[in-house]
């Protein structure tokens, strides 16, 4: 049962995979090459952390031509996200569509 | 297992009368225009199905007032007990001088949420919180 989510706290304890999944949240899509070059670690050292975010599901890989692309898996960490602050921003959002709606309705 | 019952109230003025909010809130066509697509019907016992490219929530009508407050069940039946959540929806109307104060509560529990999450164990909660903030300023409204 409690499997699920000790891989992704494993995963996500270790500082620089921790940053490495980060990056790739807030700024998309990178490969390996524009990964290290911020990480302050080897290529090698790079490629093996992504291995393990990949086997916790945390990223996923796409291969184009020689370049490796990773990108953030968001849906992994629901497990690890209240759903009452999910379900806050989801009721947040839901009422600016509404109040946009009641401006373009009739009286 | 640990099925600890939580709420999330948001409550927003709304620059628009009671009645107005009333018809955005039960009328299928308007509420698929803030909600979600849906086969609503305001009477008690009426089951509907909400859906979002995401999924789908399964709700049940528990009661109407119109004008005044609504009620429904909603249900996000998934296989992994992590996205797995049963609630109880409510939104209430309050006229203001200027508008409505609309008020949604929504009351429930994940069959197999655990407090913590064990995430202690791992000294990771702090970073737990920077996490969110990154969700947060990602996520446009829909609910993962």
């Amino acid at each position: 049962m409690t499997e699920p989510h000790d891989i992704l706290f494993r995963t996500l304890a270790d500082p620089t995979r921790r940053a490495l999944f980060e990056r790739l949240c807030r700024e998309g899509e990178k490969t390996v090459g524009a990964l290290t070059a911020q990480a302050g670690v080897s290529q090698p050292v790079v490629s093996k952390h992504l291995g393990l975010l990949k086997q916790a599901g945390l990223v996923r890989d796409r291969h184009e031509g020689r370049q490796t692309h990773y990108s953030a898996q968001l849906g992994a960490l629901a497990p690890l996200v209240d759903w009452t602050s999910q379900m806050t921003r989801f009721w947040e959002a839901r009422f600016d569509d509404l109040e946009n709606l009641l401006r373009r309705m009739d009286q | 297992m640990n099925t600890e019952i939580r709420s999330v109230v948001v409550e927003r003025e709304i620059a628009h009368p009671p009645e107005k909010l009333w018809r955005a809130l039960t009328q299928p066509h308007l509420i698929a225009e803030w909600l979600m697509r849906n086969d609503f019907a305001p009477v008690v016992g009426h089951k509907f199905t909400l859906s979002g490219d995401w999924g789908s929530v399964e709700c049940d009508v528990l009661t109407v007032e119109p004008g005044k407050s609504l009620t429904y069940t909603w249900n996000h039946v998934h296989a992994d007990p992590a996205f797995d959540l049963r609630s109880v929806v409510s939104f209430t109307l309050t006229p203001t001088g200027s508008g409505t104060l609309l008020r949604m509560e929504q009351t429930g529990f994940r069959p197999e949420q655990k407090q913590a999450f064990g995430g202690a164990r791992y000294g990771w909660e702090q970073h737990f919180t920077n996490l969110e903030r990154v969700l947060a300023g990602l996520e446009q409204g829909g609910a993962q």
